[in-house]
């Protein structure tokens, strides 16, 4: 199992990926869609976490770009929230719309769900 | 209902405006008070003034024609009056002519003769007195009669001059001799140059006055003889008596019948009818009072004037109606106008609200969620790692600062929520999920204001179809509303209750202020605002009661001042069959 963050804020980002790490899950991390980009390149995953709202590329967007690169990835969305339109276009094209903040448990729960969907 | 709607149409609807509290909306609105009056005004006088005038030119002709008419009335009665009088008269000198001519002179001397020949006359034509004959030096010869009249001289006479020059001679009425009223008819028989003798009879007036009666007259109308001098000869229903002068002019002399009209400041105006009647001293009058004559144009005239108040009634009914039903529609178009303009207000102003919170909780939750990051993965350390996992403390530190991000999180989620569903459609609703939105947005102030709330919703209700933002809106402004009215430590009290199977039944209960009865009627009304002052629009209530409406529901109040307030809505459990708006008229009242 094998993940990708992509959130603008990288200290929620990177303690993220930190604390996933600490229960022994694989998680890269990136706070652009062009950092994620070039992880895809040269690496797979099983899900990718987005944020919908980002600088320059939000998550939806980034999302087919890595669907392309990566078919069959898994996504979650993971926000503070994104507009209504956002809402239900996240809740229809992902495996989760998931709201900040949230419980650690409930996202590796969730992530679970999804990769053994 | 055909009468209270015929009520209805002269009731102005747009009066009402008048005592509710001037609003930021005036502006938008016409003075419709102004627009109904110069309505009124105008249409009223373009019609009333073409009836005032047609009516005045109606009087005036109708006025004349009367007038002349009745002129022409008096004039024909004294036409008759002045022919039965000569009649009367030229018979009397016809029979005296026959007389004379019938018997000589030296019959005539013969008493027997003359008192038979009397006799004969009163048979013949009646109201003979006497008859007597007069020698040429003018001494009566002879005489039948019953006054002691035989021998008399009237030689120096001025009839007895008059009839041996002209032939004949009709006196005026005297006493003479008698003291009767009467007069003498004489006629000359034979040449004045050679033997001649006048034959001469005395005619007592009564038959004279009972002609005169005899002609119909209006109640007041006087017919009268006058001799040239103006003095009465026969009695008057006037106030002058036989032999008195008369008060009015003597007209000018005039062989055809005249009519004039005359005023005196005693009696008012008079038409007098005057003819002379040939070869007589008398003029014949006859006076009427022209109100007499005029009575039937009074009449009329009162008919008219009838006729005209009527007509100008009805103007006024039919023109006041259709500017108050004109103004009325003006009225309530414009409310409707103003009333969905200020929707479409409210709505843009939820909206932004909605875009707010959303924006807000977006804007928190980024932090909040760091914060959640950086403080579990502190918690992680102390779990993870052996060299700080026995601190307890520290431990509770960290679960403090989770519960609060826990606690803020659920709050920007409940704003979230509520902003999500400001605007959706028709969905499957659980109401008690909807109250709790709302009061999730509202409790906060309730706990400051140490307000009580207690919901209460039975498991038994099902989700239902309807419009979950159309809900929270109508609950809000119920809600709101109770807050308003309540004061420290009040109680609202929400229920929800299923009835008749196929309703829902909401109460919002407060134990606020309460609402007077003068404005329950109206609380639903746009506009209609206890708050202006303080910055209310006066279109909650109206338009949750029209969003009410829209979700195919009902709502009713129930108040009592210093009791507290009850709103109950009933919603269908289903929705109702797409309806055209039902936004007619003005809310009820």
């Amino acid at each position: 199992m094998k993940l990708l963050l992509v959130d603008d804020e990288k200290d929620f980002v990177a303690t993220l990926a930190e604390r996933l790490a600490l229960r022994h899950i694989e998680a890269d991390w990136a706070t652009s869609a062009r950092e994620a980009e070039e992880l895809i390149k040269t690496r797979r995953y099983d899900l990718v976490v987005l944020d919908v709202k980002m600088p320059h590329m939000g998550g939806r967007q980034l999302k087919q770009i890595i669907e392309k690169q990566l078919p069959g990835v898994k996504t979650i969305y993971l926000t503070g929230h994104g507009s209504e339109e956002d809402y239900r276009a996240g809740v229809a094209e992902a495996e989760y719309y998931l709201l900040k903040p949230i419980s650690i448990d409930d996202l590796i729960a969730k992530i679970n769900d999804a990769l053994s969907r | 209902m055909e009468i209270k709607r015929s009520f209805k149409l002269f009731f102005p609807v747009f009066r009402r405006q008048d005592d509710a509290s001037p609003g930021r909306y005036d502006r938008y609105m016409f003075n419709y008070g102004r627009l109904w009056k110069s309505a009124v005004m105008l249409t009223g006088l373009s019609a009333i003034i073409p009836l005032l005038l047609v009516s005045w030119v109606d009087f005036n002709v109708t006025q004349r024609a009367v007038e002349s008419e009745s002129l022409a009335r008096t004039s024909r009665t004294v036409s008759n009056a002045k022919r039965t009088i000569a009649a009367f008269l030229a018979k009397r000198k016809a029979a005296l002519d026959f007389i004379a001519n019938d018997n000589s002179y030296e019959r005539l001397l013969d008493s027997g003769r003359l008192t038979r020949l009397l006799d004969n006359l009163r048979l013949a034509i009646g109201g003979v007195t006497d008859i007597g004959v007069i020698d040429a030096s003018g001494n009566q010869v002879a005489y039948s009669g019953p006054y002691p009249l035989a021998g008399k001289d009237y030689s120096n006479q001025q009839w007895f001059q008059e009839a041996i020059n002209r032939g004949m001679f009709i006196s005026e009425v005297f006493m003479g001799f008698r003291n009767e009223p009467h007069f003498v008819i004489a006629v000359r028989h034979g040449n004045s140059d050679q033997g001649f003798f006048v034959l001469r009879i005395s005619i007592d007036t009564g038959r004279l006055n009972e002609q005169l009666s005899g002609f119909e007259l209006s109640e007041k109308g006087n017919a009268f003889i006058v001799n040239t001098q103006g003095i009465l000869q026969t009695p008057s229903r006037g106030h002058e008596k036989m032999f008195e002068k008369i008060e009015f002019p003597i007209p000018v002399y005039s062989d055809k019948t005249e009519v004039v009209q005359y005023h005196s400041s005693a009696e008012g105006e008079y038409i007098l009818g005057y003819a002379y009647i040939p070869d007589s001293p008398f003029i014949l009058m006859i006076v009427s009072k022209t109100g007499e004559l005029m009575e039937s144009w009074h009449r009329t005239r009162i008919e008219m004037l009838v006729y005209l108040l009527g007509g100008i009634v009805i103007v006024l009914f039919a023109v006041t109606g259709f500017a108050t039903y004109f103004v009325n529609r003006i009225y309530i178009a414009d409310q409707r106008r103003i009333r969905s303009l200020h929707q479409v207000e409210y709505a843009n102003k939820l909206a932004s609200i909605g875009r707010l919170a959303a924006g807000v909780a977006h804007e928190i939750n980024n932090p909040l969620a760091v914060i959640n990051e950086k403080a579990g993965l502190i918690k992680d350390i102390f779990q993870f790692t052996e060299k700080y996992s026995g601190d307890a403390k520290l431990i509770g530190l960290v679960d403090s600062i989770h519960d609060s991000v826990t606690r803020c999180g659920k709050i920007t989620k409940q704003l979230l929520s509520f902003a999500r569903h400001m605007d959706t459609s028709v969905q499957p609703v659980d109401i008690k999920a909807v109250i709790s939105d709302v009061l999730g947005f509202l409790g906060k102030e309730a706990e400051y204001r140490n307000i009580t709330i207690s919901v209460d919703v039975p498991p038994d209700i099902p989700r239902f179809e309807s419009d979950r933002g159309k809900l929270q809106q109508i609950l809000l402004n119920l809600i709101n509303n109770s807050f308003a009215a309540l004061s420290e430590g009040g109680t609202l009290y929400i229920s929800a209750k299923r009835i008749a199977d196929q309703m829902l039944r909401l109460q919002v209960k407060d134990t606020g202020c309460g609402i007077p009865d003068k404005d329950i009627k109206r609380i639903f009304e746009p506009f209609f605002s206890t708050k202006a002052q303080s910055g209310g629009t006066g279109l909650g209530l109206s338009i949750t009661y029209s969003l009410t409406q829209e979700l195919g529901g009902s709502i009713d109040v129930e108040s009592r001042v210093g009791v507290g307030t009850t709103f109950t809505i009933t919603l269908p459990l289903t929705p109702r069959p797409e309806t055209k708006e039902n936004n007619d008229e003005t809310a009820p009242g």
